[in-house]
C-alpha cells in the first residue's frame, strides 16, 4: 500500500469515528438491524408482567364473560371451567379460606383429583396475559381487550374470587390479586435459576458394598405390557437387543435366539390423509369420540342420525367449519375455520359411510 | 456340550459343526432337517429356494454362499433422494407420543427414541417434539425477530440480518424439564423412549445473545432479566436472568448443520444451555429487556415444583446432573447370555460430565465407565461399559458426576426432599431389570 493512500484511509477510519457510535469501529456488525417503530412495538409487546405493566386500560363483566366462554372457551374447558375432557380443569380445589390465607390447602393435604389452575395462580396478570396471548385455542389472539377482561372476570367468578355483579378492570385488578386463592403459595428456588446455584440434593460416589440387596418398590403390571403398544416395533431389528413383543405374554425362560425371529416392522404412518388421521389434527377428537358421548357426540350418533338424509353431506360440512350449536344439547361446537373444503368433505364422507 | 440344539436352530452361530463329536452332529442334522420340514410346510413357494439352503447350510450360511441382489444388479444413481431418508430397515426408529398423555396431539409430546441411538448427536429428524399450540413452517423472509424494553435502541433483525451477525457454532443437550415427569411416585412408562425421551442432543449455530443485547444498547444498570416470546399460536414467554442471557444463550437457527426443522422452531429459536427446554422459546419473535421477572403463564402455573408443604417452587430451571442407560433399556429383551456392552448417556445442566459409574447389582457394587470424547460441558455424554451376563436376574443402573463434584441422585433421595407430587425435574438414578428370560423392564428400588 502507497504512503499517501493509507494517509487518506487513516483520515477517513478517523472521520468515522467522529460519526457513528464508538462500538460500529471494533464491531463492524453493529449497524445491522433497524430502529423498531412505535407502531411495531405495540404490536407486539404485548405481554403483561406481575406488576402490571403492560397491561391495557379496559373492562368486562361476569356476565359478559359468560357470553363470551359459552361460544369460545365451554367446548374445551366445560360450562364451569371444571372440564378435564380436553385440558387439565381451570376451576375447583380452592375454598374461601384459602382466599383468605393465599395458600391453597389441598395443595398440601391432596384430596383433590387435578391441581387446577387456580389451585396454583399465584397472579392474575399471568391469567390475564394467557388469555390474551394464547386463546381460543384455535383462534389464539382474536379476543378484544374487554373480552379478555370478561372471560378473566368469569372464571374467578366461577372459582368464587369475585361475585356475579363484577367487572373487572385495569382500576381494579391489583384488588383482584390480593383475594387470589394461591397468590402465596410460590416460593423462587435460586439453586435451580442459577447455574452456580446450590442443589438441595445430595448422593455420594460409594463403590463397594454400598447398600443392603436391592427391593423392588414399583414394576409395571403385567395389563400394561402393551399399553404403550408392541415394542417389539419400536426397536431396531439388528443389534444386541430387540424389542420385547409385547403382544404376547413374556416367555418364562430365556429363549436363546428367540428375538432373532423376525419382528414386525413399525406400521409406516398413511400416506393420504384419511378421515382419522384429519379428526386427530383437527382435535375433534378432543372433543368426540367413535362410539361414545365426550363434549360432542359420538361419530356413530351423528353417522345414525344422517344417514338417510338429503345433502347431509354438504350440510356436515357447514356444520364443521361454520361451527353449531342446540342441535346436539347446549353445548356449541366452535367453528373449525382451519379446515378445508376437501378435508372437510373426506370426513363427512366418512360419517355418512357409518364412522367406521 | 449339553445345550438343546433344537433351540440353536435359525441363529447365527459360529459353525457348530466344529465343536461337535459325531453323536452330536447327527443329532444336529437331525434338527435341522426338521426344520427345514417345518419350512417346507409352511410354504411351497419358498420352498426350492429354502431347500438350496438346506443343502448349502452344511457348508456355511445363506446369507454368505447365496450371493444377494445387490451384489448382482445395478444401484441406485446419485441424488435419486435430493434429500436422503433413513434406510427403510430402520422404520421402527421414530418419535412416538404416549398413548393417553395428552387429549389433543397439538398440545403433546413426541419422545426421541434413545433406545435406538448412539453417540451424542440427536439426529435432527428424531429430536423430541412439545408444542403448546401445534406447529408451523413460517416463511423465513417474513419472519422478525425485535428487541426492545430497557434499550438504547428498540430494533429489528430480518433473518438476513441475524445470519450476517457473527456467529458460533456448539454443541448442547436439551432437556424438557418434565423429563421422567410421570416416574416420580411410582414406575409409569416401559421405555426409555418414554421415561427419558424428551432429551436431544444438537449442534447449534447463531447468534450470542450477548451481541445482540448490546448492539440494541441494553441498561446495563436496570436491565436484570429479558423476556423471551414466540411467534406462534402459544406466544410462549420465559423470563431468562440478564447474566445467563449474556453469558451462553444463542439465538439460533441452525442445527446439526441445517437450518433448524420446524418443529424444533424453524427459521429461528432461543437455546439456553443448561436450562429446561421450556426456555428454548421456538418461533423467536422478541427479545425484552426488563428488571422484574415477567411471572408467565409456563413459569407460573406451569413448569413448578410442587413441594411436599404445598408450596410450589417458581423458577427452577437448571437441568441438574443425570443420566440413563440407553442399552439394555426396558422394553428391550437380551439375545442371549455372555458379553453385552452397557450403553447410555449423562448430562449436566452445570457444566461437564466427570465420571459415570454403573452397577450391575442394584446399586451395591459400582464401575466406571468409558467415556467417549468429546465431553463438553452442558452437552450429552456417552458412556460404555463391558458386562457379561451370567443369566440370572440382575439390576443395572447408571450414576452420574459433574464437574461440580454433585452426584445423581437416588429416586429416594430426591423424595426425601422434594416428595412425590411433582412433575418437573426428575434426575433420579434410573433402574432397569434384567429377568432370566431376558427381558429388560422398568422398575424402582429401595
Amino acid at each position: 500500500m502507497k504512503k499517501h493512500t493509507y494517509a487518506i484511509l487513516l483520515a477517513a477510519a478517523a472521520f468515522a469515528c467522529l460519526a457513528q457510535p464508538a462500538a460500529a469501529q471494533d464491531k463492524p456488525w453493529h449497524a445491522l438491524g433497524r430502529t423498531a417503530t412505535p407502531a411495531e412495538v405495540a404490536a407486539w409487546d404485548i405481554d403483561v408482567r406481575g406488576d402490571f405493566k403492560g397491561l391495557p386500560k379496559g373492562q368486562g363483566s361476569v356476565s359478559k364473560g359468560e357470553q363470551v366462554w359459552e361460544g369460545k372457551c365451554a367446548s374445551c374447558h366445560g360450562t364451569f371451567a371444571e372440564s378435564n375432557e380436553v385440558f387439565t380443569p381451570l376451576v375447583g380445589g380452592t375454598t374461601p379460606d384459602d382466599i383468605k390465607s393465599g395458600r391453597v390447602a389441598a395443595l398440601a393435604k391432596g384430596g383433590v383429583p387435578q391441581r387446577t389452575t387456580l389451585m396454583k395462580l399465584s397472579k392474575v396478570s399471568t391469567l390475564w396475559d394467557y388469555v390474551n396471548r394464547a386463546m381460543p385455542w384455535n383462534a389464539p389472539k382474536t379476543l378484544s381487550t374487554d373480552e379478555v377482561y370478561a372471560v378473566v372476570a368469569y372464571i374467578l367468578n366461577l372459582g368464587g374470587v369475585v361475585p356475579e355483579d363484577f367487572t373487572l378492570s385495569d382500576k381494579n385488578i391489583a384488588e383482584v390479586q390480593e383475594k387470589l386463592p394461591n397468590r402465596n403459595g410460590l416460593k423462587r428456588f435460586d439453586g435451580m435459576w442459577e447455574t452456580k446455584g446450590k442443589p438441595d440434593t445430595a448422593n455420594v460416589a460409594c463403590m463397594k458394598n454400598c447398600a443392603p440387596d436391592p427391593v423392588i418398590g414399583s414394576f409395571l403390571p403385567d395389563f400394561a405390557r402393551n399399553a404403550h403398544g408392541n415394542l417389539a416395533e419400536q426397536n431396531r431389528l439388528i443389534g444386541a437387543a430387540r424389542g420385547a413383543d409385547t403382544t404376547r405374554p413374556a416367555p418364562v425362560a430365556l429363549e436363546a435366539g428367540a428375538a432373532k425371529k423376525p419382528a414386525p416392522a413399525a406400521k409406516a404412518r398413511p400416506d393420504v390423509a384419511d378421515a382419522k388421521q384429519l379428526l386427530a389434527t383437527n382435535s375433534c377428537t378432543a372433543c368426540h369420540a367413535v362410539s361414545n358421548k365426550i363434549l360432542g357426540p359420538a361419530f356413530r350418533d351423528v353417522a345414525a342420525k344422517y344417514k338417510d338424509k338429503d345433502k347431509a353431506e354438504s350440510y356436515l360440512v357447514t356444520k364443521m367449519k361454520g361451527g353449531s350449536s342446540g342441535v346436539w344439547g347446549t353445548m356449541p361446537m366452535p367453528a373449525q375455520g382451519q379446515l378445508n373444503d376437501a378435508d372437510a368433505k373426506v370426513i363427512a364422507q366418512w360419517l355418512m359411510a357409518g364412522a367406521k | 456340550m449339553s445345550t438343546d440344539l433344537t433351540k440353536l436352530i435359525g441363529r447365527i452361530v459360529k459353525a457348530p459343526e466344529n465343536f461337535l463329536g459325531e453323536g452330536e452332529l447327527e443329532e444336529a442334522r437331525k434338527a435341522r432337517r426338521g426344520f427345514m420340514g417345518k419350512a417346507l410346510a409352511m410354504g411351497a413357494g419358498v420352498a426350492s429356494a429354502a431347500l438350496a439352503a438346506g443343502a448349502r447350510a452344511a457348508d456355511g450360511e445363506d446369507a454368505i454362499l447365496t450371493l444377494p441382489e445387490h451384489s448382482k444388479t445395478l444401484g441406485q444413481p446419485v441424488a435419486a433422494l435430493g434429500y436422503g431418508m433413513p434406510s427403510k430397515w430402520e422404520k421402527n426408529v421414530q418419535r412416538r407420543d404416549s398413548p393417553g398423555l395428552t387429549r389433543v396431539p397439538q398440545s403433546s409430546v413426541s419422545f426421541t427414541p434413545l433406545q435406538g441411538l448412539f453417540g451424542m448427536i440427536t439426529p435432527s429428524g428424531l429430536h423430541f417434539e412439545r408444542h403448546h399450540q401445534g406447529w408451523h413452517d413460517i416463511d423465513p423472509s417474513r419472519h422478525r425477530l425485535m428487541v426492545n424494553g430497557l434499550v438504547r435502541q428498540e430494533r429489528v433483525f430480518t433473518m438476513d440480518d441475524l445470519m450476517r451477525l457473527p456467529s458460533v457454532s456448539r454443541i448442547h443437550f436439551i432437556e424438557c424439564g418434565a423429563n421422567t415427569g410421570a416416574e416420580w411416585g411410582n414406575v409409569a412408562l416401559p421405555t426409555v423412549q418414554y421415561t427419558h425421551g424428551m432429551l436431544s442432543c444438537s449442534e447449534y449455530t447463531g447468534v450470542l445473545l450477548s451481541t445482540l443485547l448490546e448492539m440494541c444498547g441494553y441498561d446495563k444498570k436496570k436491565g436484570k432479566y429479558v423476556l423471551a416470546e414466540g411467534a406462534d399460536g402459544s406466544s410462549m414467554t420465559r423470563t431468562i436472568s440478564i447474566e445467563r442471557a449474556l453469558d451462553d444463550v444463542m439465538v439460533a437457527w441452525a442445527m446439526n448443520g441445517e437450518m433448524l426443522r420446524p418443529e424444533n422452531g424453524y427459521p429461528l429459536r432461543l437455546v439456553v444451555p443448561g436450562v429446561q427446554g421450556v426456555s428454548w422459546v421456538k418461533y423467536l419473535r422478541r427479545i425484552e429487556v426488563g428488571d422484574q421477572r415477567y411471572d408467565t403463564k409456563d413459569e407460573t402455573i406451569h413448569y413448578i415444583d410442587l413441594m411436599p408443604d404445598g408450596l410450589h417452587r417458581q423458577y427452577t430451571s437448571v437441568q441438574e446432573c443425570k443420566s440413563v442407560i440407553t442399552t439394555p433399556s426396558g422394553g428391550q429383551t437380551l439375545l442371549d447370555k455372555g458379553y453385552y456392552n452397557i450403553t447410555g448417556l449423562a448430562w449436566s445442566g452445570r457444566g461437564k460430565v466427570k465420571r459415570v459409574d454403573v452397577s450391575v447389582d442394584g446399586g451395591r457394587n459400582w464401575r466406571s465407565a468409558r467415556l467417549e470424547s468429546p465431553t463438553l460441558s452442558k452437552a450429552l455424554t456417552r458412556f460404555n461399559i463391558d458386562w457379561v451376563w451370567d443369566g440370572s436376574a440382575a439390576i443395572i443402573q447408571s450414576r452420574a458426576i459433574d464437574e461440580t463434584g454433585f452426584v445423581q441422585p437416588k429416586l429416594n433421595q430426591l423424595r426425601a426432599v422434594r416428595g412425590t407430587k411433582s412433575i418437573y425435574h426428575n434426575n433420579a438414578i434410573q433402574s432397569w431389570k434384567i429377568s432370566a428370560n431376558g427381558e429388560v423392564s422398568n422398575v424402582q428400588v429401595s
